[in-house]
């Protein structure tokens, strides 16, 4: 306030004949101004994220079929569609497979992705080669590495069980054949293409941590496993939170991988919240149901969102 | 001479009006491309196809078709491409923008749900003849009584086999359902399996057990039926033999036309779609019969499978009329057979059918198979995709250690339960 009027004086004085700006006017073109430039990211949120939100909210109230698309007609019908989707074994089934498959997941990729992240920050030769082999798996598209994997997983002709065989062990493990393990091997294709994202996070995480935290924690006579724990872990504790909270918002939506590996099955083992949603929308048509699925599905990342944001705002502090 | 300076004045007074109508013009369109999105702006005589021909090869044979019938018809007719999974979700898009194109190829078993919707013209009130199409394709093509979709191929599913596999054996190609399990066994040494099929969670799987389910007199309105348990529990029964491998819950048909091709497997059950494929390896020596039945005597029941030319209802009734004529020229009966020969499939058409037979007398075990073969939408029309989920599910948990019974029992709850929303 006091430097707005101070400024306007000074312009005042040497333009000298026009009259001293109204200092009400100046602030609200002020405000007018900082409006105009956050302006365009409202209306791109409004457009491209508040609207197909809300959309999707309405749609799993209203009976949306394959007609609606001509009619433009789409009647509401309550709750019907989700109790229909919740009284449904299939989405109970789905959610326990979406959360087993999100932790398993995320634990996995974390803790072998931390590992590797910490075998690398020491240098040694060939580090950095090795260490950008390692991001391959990230830069092949999800639906290659699920394809490929399906061929290497083959109970019979696969790779994986034909080295397990010539070693003398399982060698006929149904990885995606049998119910009770395809959810496992979804699971470990997932932390196999995973472990490049939390490597290459943590890794730049652990180049942050000043090198005299580490020095005075030895002259402390700490051992390496005692400074991993009070000085590594703590000083990346930001770090750790997004790339866990990252993965759990790619994780929990995964469809092309599994689509890819087993789609959906054997006998449902492998469905998650991400196929069903699929299955409902694109194979049934029911868009309602399908809608329903997928609100689910954003309710479970909003929570998570929050975290983020929570740990965001603490690091700015 | 006198004429010309009425023209010059004319030109000269027209020209601030054309400034006005191109600006007007250009206004229009951009407002027009701003509120329509996508909506495609039609040329008078450039019509546009959608299929699913995205491979290569059958991409090449529908442009050269369009091209012929194009110049018949004197219009441009144009190809638009997209994966199989996606036609139906892109053309009801299409719809709600009001951008269908002039025409559309679905498969056969996603027309009903198009047509439910009241998205299609009847393809007779456009003058297409069905006279030379036998009744079976018609149905296959019409969904409560109007024909909406003309095929022009279909395919089903046979038995190929290794004839040197089955010669070394000394075996003959089983006709029966116990014929079948024998041979499978018998052929079954090493690494080989005497038998693949595809019996993956997605309608690949389905497709493969209709001939099995309708064979035995099952029904896809009742899947806990005991004639639908009985065919579940060969499929079983094959498995448990050795004679399948487990992996076969988690192929498509393309894979286990690879199972075939590499030598893990004796025999298939697959479709003609894969000769151009099998006859890549000269050594291969395959041949093809029907799909064996329960009892001798029985008839081999497949599912007709292939997709239909459709003109989706935008309005316009002159370019529907057009479209009409375009799609009686592709579905023609010269054209069919070109295709036909092309893709080794069936023509749908009799006449072509016929000389189909003597072009390609390798496949006439097909010709016969399709004459007897059954549409999957035939009962169920837009209700088949709910039943077809519940039965993939169904068979993949009885070939992974559930009992037929128990499966099929679940999958007819579900498939009739008509939750799913409230659908109808």
């Amino acid at each position: 306030m006091t430097t707005a009027t101070a400024t306007a004086a000074a312009s005042a004085k040497t333009t000298g004949t026009t009259p001293a700006p109204d200092p009400d006017r100046l602030r609200r073109r002020r405000r007018l101004t900082q409006w105009g430039f956050v302006a365009p990211a409202v209306v791109f949120m409004l457009l491209f994220f508040g609207f197909p939100l809300v959309r999707n909210v309405v749609m799993s109230f209203q009976h949306y079929t394959p007609r609606t698309f001509f009619t433009g007609e789409a009647p509401f019908n309550g709750t019907d569609n989700w109790s229909a989707v919740l009284q449904d074994a299939l989405f109970g089934k789905a959610l326990w497979h979406t959360l087993v498959f999100t932790a398993g997941s995320l634990l996995g990729q974390f803790c072998i992705g931390l590992a590797l992240a910490v075998f690398f920050s020491r240098r040694f030769p060939l580090g950095g080669v090795l260490r950008s082999l390692i991001l391959l798996p990230w830069l092949v598209p999800m639906v290659v590495s699920g394809i490929v994997w399906r061929r290497i997983l083959d109970q019979d002709t696969g790779v994986l069980n034909t080295f397990l065989d010539t070693l003398g062990i399982g060698g006929s493990t149904p990885w995606l054949t049998s119910p009770d393990m395809a959810l496992l091997s979804v699971i470990l294709v997932n932390i196999w293409i995973g472990v490049p994202f939390n490597m290459v996070i943590l890794y730049g995480g652990l180049q942050e941590i000043p090198k005299e935290l580490h020095e005075a924690a030895s002259l402390d006579g700490a051992s390496a496993w005692r400074t991993f724990r009070s000085v590594t872990l703590p000083t990346l504790k930001p770090v750790i939170t997004v790339v866990l909270v990252l993965g759990f918002m790619s994780t929990v939506k995964i469809l092309d991988l599994i689509l890819a590996l087993t789609d959906g099955g054997p006998a449902d083992a492998t469905q998650t919240l991400g196929t069903l949603t699929y299955q409902s929308s694109f194979v049934e048509l029911d868009f309602g149901a399908g809608a329903v699925v997928g609100n689910v599905l954003i309710l479970i990342s909003a929570v998570f969102a929050v975290f983020y944001l929570r740990a965001n705002r603490t690091d700015g502090k | 001479m006198t004429a010309h300076p009425p023209v010059a004045a004319l030109r000269g007074r027209r020209r601030p009006r054309r400034a006005v109508t191109s600006f007007a013009a250009v206004s229009v369109l951009v407002s027009g491309a701003a509120l329509t999105g996508c909506a495609q702006e039609r040329d008078s005589d450039v019509y546009t196809v959608m299929n699913s021909s995205t491979d290569e090869s059958y991409h090449r044979w529908d442009a050269e078709a369009m091209a012929r019938c194009g110049t018949r018809l004197g219009v441009r007719i144009d190809q638009q491409s997209v994966p199989a999974a996606q036609v139906m979700t892109k053309a009801l898009r299409m719809a709600s923008s009001k951008s269908l194109p002039d025409i559309v190829q679905f498969d056969a078993s996603e027309m009903p749900t198009f047509a439910e919707a009241g998205g299609l013209v009847d393809l007779r009130a456009l003058g297409l003849a069905t006279d030379d199409i036998p009744q079976g394709i018609v149905d296959f093509g019409s969904y409560r009584g109007t024909y909406y979709g003309a095929a022009r191929s279909v395919n089903t599913l046979a038995l190929f086999y290794d004839k040197d596999a089955l010669e070394q054996a000394g075996l003959e190609v089983p006709a029966t359902w116990d014929e079948l399990r024998d041979t499978a066994k018998k052929l079954t040494e090493g690494k080989r399996y005497g038998l693949a099929l595809s019996a993956g969670g997605a309608e690949d799987g389905v497709f493969q057990f209709t001939p099995f389910m309708w064979s035995n007199g099952g029904d896809e309105t009742e899947l806990d039926g005991p004639r639908v348990v009985q065919a579940l529990d060969y499929w079983k029964a094959l498995l448990q033999d050795g004679s399948l491998s487990r992996s076969t819950v988690n192929w498509t048909q393309a894979d286990v036309n690879d199972q075939f091709m590499a030598g893990n497997a004796a025999m298939m059950i697959n479709g003609p779609w894969q000769v151009e494929t099998l006859n890549t390896d000269t050594s291969l020596h395959w041949g093809i019969a029907q799909i064996p039945v329960p009892q001798a005597g029985d008839a081999s029941v497949g599912p007709l499978g292939g997709a239909v030319l459709t003109v989706p209802r935008t309005g316009d009734t002159d370019r529907e009329q057009t479209a009409g004529r375009i799609v009686a020229c592709l579905a023609g009966e010269k054209e069919q057979l070109t295709y036909a020969l092309n893709s080794w499939m069936v023509p749908a058409n009799e006449k072509a059918a016929t000389v189909w037979r003597e072009r390609v007398p390798e496949l006439d075990a097909l010709a016969d198979q399709v004459a007897e073969a059954r549409s999957r939408t035939a009962q169920l029309g837009a209700g088949w995709p709910a039943v077809s989920l519940a039965l993939q599910s169904a068979f993949q948990s009885a070939l992974t250690g559930r009992s037929s019974e128990a499966a099929l029992k679940h999958a007819q709850q579900r498939a009739t339960s008509g939750n799913r929303g409230t659908r109808p």
